[in-house]
């Protein structure tokens, strides 16, 4: 569904990511864990086309999409959430989600009933209690579940969801597993960065792992885990590594 | 060959001046992230200083200098560090931008109070006459100082920058001021520094171009608009290409005062306009900014309501009909203004407000709309004010289309060159062709405009004008409104929030942007062509740049996202000021100053003025029973003006008491009721319990009350 092949980011004399290559299928889960600065959201902002890649190519759903603008890729089914919530503050919740489904009516020439359609949205990541307050007033854990409703209410082929768990209690955290469960189930693809481990060891059928630009391992979370490369970025080696 | 060389001078002579007030504004930009509007305006206002030390008074030359330039200008330039900069730090570029222009137009108006503008004050150059030979020409010592002190700046900069220890704090603090602060260095010093030496680099040029123009206080302070080009080359960053901007526009300058020919009237116009057009084309080929991703917006604004609409609507109509009945004639027309340009502060709303977008022009849209109904009304014709909407929304469109990547200070600029290119230049031109198309502007003069006429109606008195701008007044809101509440109203509110997240939904930024651009556009052009039909005979005077500002600054002032600031905006310019000046030539000049300082203030409540007064009125607002009585006492104080029983100001005083009585009223009524709420409404003040003192036992009582703990514990018991 999602393939990006040998992507290269440079910033000025930086490399942010090197020939990194990664692949979502459809209908399953596919986790993105790095330490920090390792490139897993400039990784996003190549895909959803905030940043042009200074070589490689992004594939969505057999379409090559890498000069496309942001929201030509959008309308190929590629949706995302971002690391520091991108909420419109002026909006309520129900008008964030609402705001998401009328821009994708227009293009997808959806007829449907969009006001219908975020109510159920709004069932289904539990923001009901909070429908009618505006964003700004309601805390992070759920602010979360704002945007992952407003990427549903885009009926995404493939999501991307930066850190979507921060700022979340452990009982949202584990409701917010089966959300993504339950939407991977539906067909789409969902590349998951996330710094809670046990959400990602949890939810994933593949995890690849990138540190300092670089794709350092790939495999089930199990094989992952076991890693000593990825072990050595995450924690160091005795020998003198950063933790 | 001769004729060359003396216009390559004169554009370096004008290079050189861009130079140095280019200079001191990316100084300013760079070091402290503040775009200075009024750059120009300090400039004006030493140049000014300096005519009354050298001329006015009659103090040497170097004496004279020393305290403009070496004093004053750098002590204006701390002074609004110090006073206005400094609390901006944190806000939104818009707020400081607002701050900026408020301090443009404030101090073009101190001019004025302090330097009377009908007075004449010639001003003679350096060593007035004497020339130095060089090659085939000859060049005089003004124009060889200007080039000289030009490079002396651009010396004295680089010394600065690059060999002085403030100089690479002030470079450092440029590319991370956070860490330069970690490492010991003090930003506002350094923030401090950049504003004097700016100030100082604005004064030199403000003085150096006053004695070859005439000292007039706004021309001097748009002049600097041709400096702004300059910085844009550099982009507000680098001070060697500001330079050589500088000398492109100056040499442009140059060779069309000397090559171009005077007596074609459609070119005429082209050279003061000239430097705009390049700044517009500079504008558009700065690299692409990036999308703009979630704003650190402190404004917030609530979607209008559809009591408060009704409330608002028929409250702008019922005060129309009061004022045109009790008001003689001759205040009629001088109040005219509050709806007809109320309509175009309205047009900002949707645009700035919803959009997050900023247009300086929409005085010109106005203009434009004028121009449609004066060609198009004759004869009180309706088609000329439908046409005022489209030409101004087809020009809002073709304005939106080239500037729809740029944000913040790029399309503030961008808009006013638009605006300056419009009155200096193309309202200027006569008739011409654009293909099968005949294109009628100002044709050199005013224009009549004949009174609408509309089924049957003749609105030809001041009077059914004013009524008639208050209903389109009030339509024009309720359907701003309609628009706040419709789809694409959320879309637009939701790009000003995060334009990088729409894209991501699939949304083509490109058409809200035109779309909205259009509509306010056209909005203004209905104002446009109202407020003309008032007027009677328009002239592009009446739709320049510096005239618009006020509107675009009280507008922001009274909270760019609520209807109410159109009709707060229209009713200040337009109604308070003009009523209030009429005490006497004092008040007149406090309130030449309004919109200055209500825009310097602004950093301190960037949602703005309404926001407060409805807060304040709510009381009143929900109580039906005082609201109906005070509705009821004011129809029977009115109907007593009605019949003679007193005069204007009795009414008014009469009418202001029933206001304040039912306002105590509702207050004290509200505050009865609340009175019940006591125990819920304390709960609030434990939010910092615990955080700022320790708990005490009443709090604690409070919390267990509140939870209703006992009853839990009776529950539990059981």
């Amino acid at each position: 569904m999602l393939e990006v092949n040998d992507v290269s980011v440079r910033f000025g004399g930086h490399l942010a990511l090197d020939r990194a290559s990664i692949s979502a299928p459809a209908g399953q889960i596919t986790g993105l864990i790095g330490p920090n600065g390792a490139g897993k959201t400039t990784l996003f902002n190549a895909i959803t086309g905030l940043l042009t890649p200074t070589e490689g190519t992004v594939v969505i759903d057999g379409h090559d999409v890498t000069g496309q603008s942001l929201h030509r890729r959008a309308r190929h089914g590629v949706a995302r959430t971002f690391q520091q919530l991108e909420l419109f503050t002026m909006l309520t919740v129900r008008e964030n989600i609402r705001v998401a489904a009328d821009i994708r009516s227009r293009w997808a020439r959806d007829r449907g009933d969009m006001g219908a359609l975020t109510e159920d949205i709004i069932d289904r990541v539990g923001l009901r209690d909070v429908a009618d307050e505006r964003v700004t007033a309601i805390p992070t854990g759920q602010g979360r579940l704002v945007e992952l409703g407003r990427v549903l209410a885009c009926k995404p082929r493939v999501l991307l969801l930066d850190e979507p768990a921060s700022g979340q209690d452990d009982r949202e955290t584990e409701r917010f597993g089966e959300l993504l469960v339950e939407v991977a189930s539906s067909g789409a693809a969902v590349l998951l960065v996330e710094h809670d481990m046990s959400l990602v060891m949890d939810v994933c059928d593949t995890v690849h792992v990138l540190d300092l630009g670089r794709m350092l391992a790939s495999g089930t979370p199990a094989e992952v885990q076991a890693n000593p490369l990825v072990l050595d970025a995450y924690l160091g080696t005795d020998s003198g590594g950063a933790a | 060959m001769d004729k060359f060389l003396v216009f390559t001078i004169v554009g370096l002579t004008l290079s050189g001046v861009y130079a140095i007030v280019a200079s001191g504004l990316v100084l300013t930009y760079a070091t402290t992230g503040i775009f200075n509007f009024a750059h120009g305006a300090i400039g004006m206002f030493v140049a000014f200083a300096y005519w009354q030390f050298r001329f006015g008074w009659g103090w040497p030359a170097p004496i004279a200098l020393l305290l403009a330039l070496g004093v004053l200008a750098p002590a204006i330039g701390l002074v609004i560090d110090r006073v206005i900069m400094r609390g901006l730090r944190g806000t939104g570029e818009a707020t400081r931008l607002v701050v900026s222009i408020s301090l443009m137009v404030g101090l073009i108006a101190l001019a004025n109070i302090i330097w009377e503008p009908s007075r004449s004050r010639p001003m003679s150059t350096f060593f007035q006459g004497r020339r130095i030979k060089v090659f085939v020409t000859t060049i005089t010592y003004h124009q060889a100082i200007t080039i000289l002190v030009a490079l002396v700046v651009a010396a004295g900069l680089r010394w600065l920058l690059y060999r002085t220890r403030s100089g690479v704090s002030m470079r450092a603090n440029v590319d991370d001021g956070t860490l330069t602060l970690l490492n010991g260095a003090r930003p506002s010093r350094i923030a401090g520094l950049s504003w004097a030496v700016g100030g100082f680099l604005a004064g030199v040029g403000g003085v150096l171009i006053a004695p070859t123009l005439t000292l007039e206080s706004g021309s001097l302070s748009l002049l600097i608009i041709n400096a702004y080009a300059a910085a844009i080359f550099g982009r507000l960053r680098s001070i060697p290409l500001t330079f050589v901007g500088a000398i492109v526009i100056g040499l442009t300058e140059g060779y069309l005062a000397g090559y171009l020919p005077g007596d074609n009237r459609y070119l005429a116009a082209f050279r003061p306009a000239a430097a705009v057009l390049i700044l517009f084309v500079a504008l558009l080929v700065v690299p692409n900014p990036r999308l703009r991703d979630r704003n650190h917006i402190r404004e917030f604004f609530p979607a209008p309501t559809v009591p408060g609409m009704a409330l608002m609507a028929g409250g702008v109509i019922i005060a129309a009909v009061v004022m045109v009945t009790t008001l003689d004639t001759v205040s009629v027309t001088s109040y005219g203004p509050v709806f007809s340009l109320g309509i175009v502060a309205l047009s900002l709303v949707p645009l700035v407000g919803f959009a997050g977008q900023i247009s300086l022009a929409q005085l010109s849209f106005a203009g434009i709309g004028a121009l449609a109904v004066a060609h198009h009304g004759i004869g009180g014709s309706p088609l000329g004010l439908v046409l005022a909407a489209v030409f101004a929304a087809v020009a809002g469109m073709l304005v939106a289309l080239p500037v729809m990547r740029l944000s913040g200070i790029y399309l503030a600029l961008a808009t006013a060159a638009f605006a300056v290119a419009l009155d200096r230049w193309l309202f200027n031109l006569p008739d011409f062709d654009v293909g099968p198309v005949h294109v009628s502007v100002f044709r050199s003069g005013s224009l009549n405009v004949d009174p609408i006429t509309v089924l049957g109606l003749d609105f030809d008195s001041p009077e059914s004008l004013m009524v008639l701008s208050a209903v389109a007044f009030a339509a024009v809101a309720v359907l701003i409104a309609g628009l706040r509440w419709s789809r694409f109203g959320r879309q637009l509110v939701a790009m000003r929030d995060s334009e990088a997240a729409c894209a991501t939904f699939g949304l083509n930024l490109i058409w809200p942007r035109v779309g909205v651009f259009a509509l306010s556009a056209g909005i203004a052009g209905v104002g446009g062509g109202l407020y003309a039909m008032q007027l009677g005979s328009v002239a592009p005077a009446r739709f320049d740049l510096l005239t618009g500002l006020p509107v675009f600054i009280v507008v922001v002032v009274g909270g760019t996202g609520l209807v109410g600031s159109g009709l707060f905006a229209g009713s200040m310019l337009f109604g308070v000021l003009p009523f209030t000046s009429g005490f006497g030539p004092v008040f007149a000049k406090i309130n030449s100053t309004f919109s200055g300082l209500a825009g310097i203030g602004l950093g301190r409540n960037p949602s703005g003025a309404v926001p407060v007064f409805a807060r304040a009125v709510r009381p009143l607002r929900n109580d039906v029973l005082v609201l109906g009585s005070m509705g009821a006492a004011m129809a029977v104080v009115y109907a007593l003006r009605l019949g003679d029983a007193f005069a204007n100001w009795t009414f008014a005083v009469l009418i202001g008491l029933v206001a304040v009585v039912a306002y105590v009223a509702a207050v004290v009524r509200a505050r009865a009721e609340s009175s019940g709420d006591a125990v819920v409404a304390d709960l609030h003040d434990l939010d910092w319990a615990g955080i700022t003192a320790p708990w005490t036992p009443q709090q604690l009582a409070r919390v267990e009350s509140g939870l209703d703990l006992d009853s839990v514990r009776q529950a539990s018991d059981a």
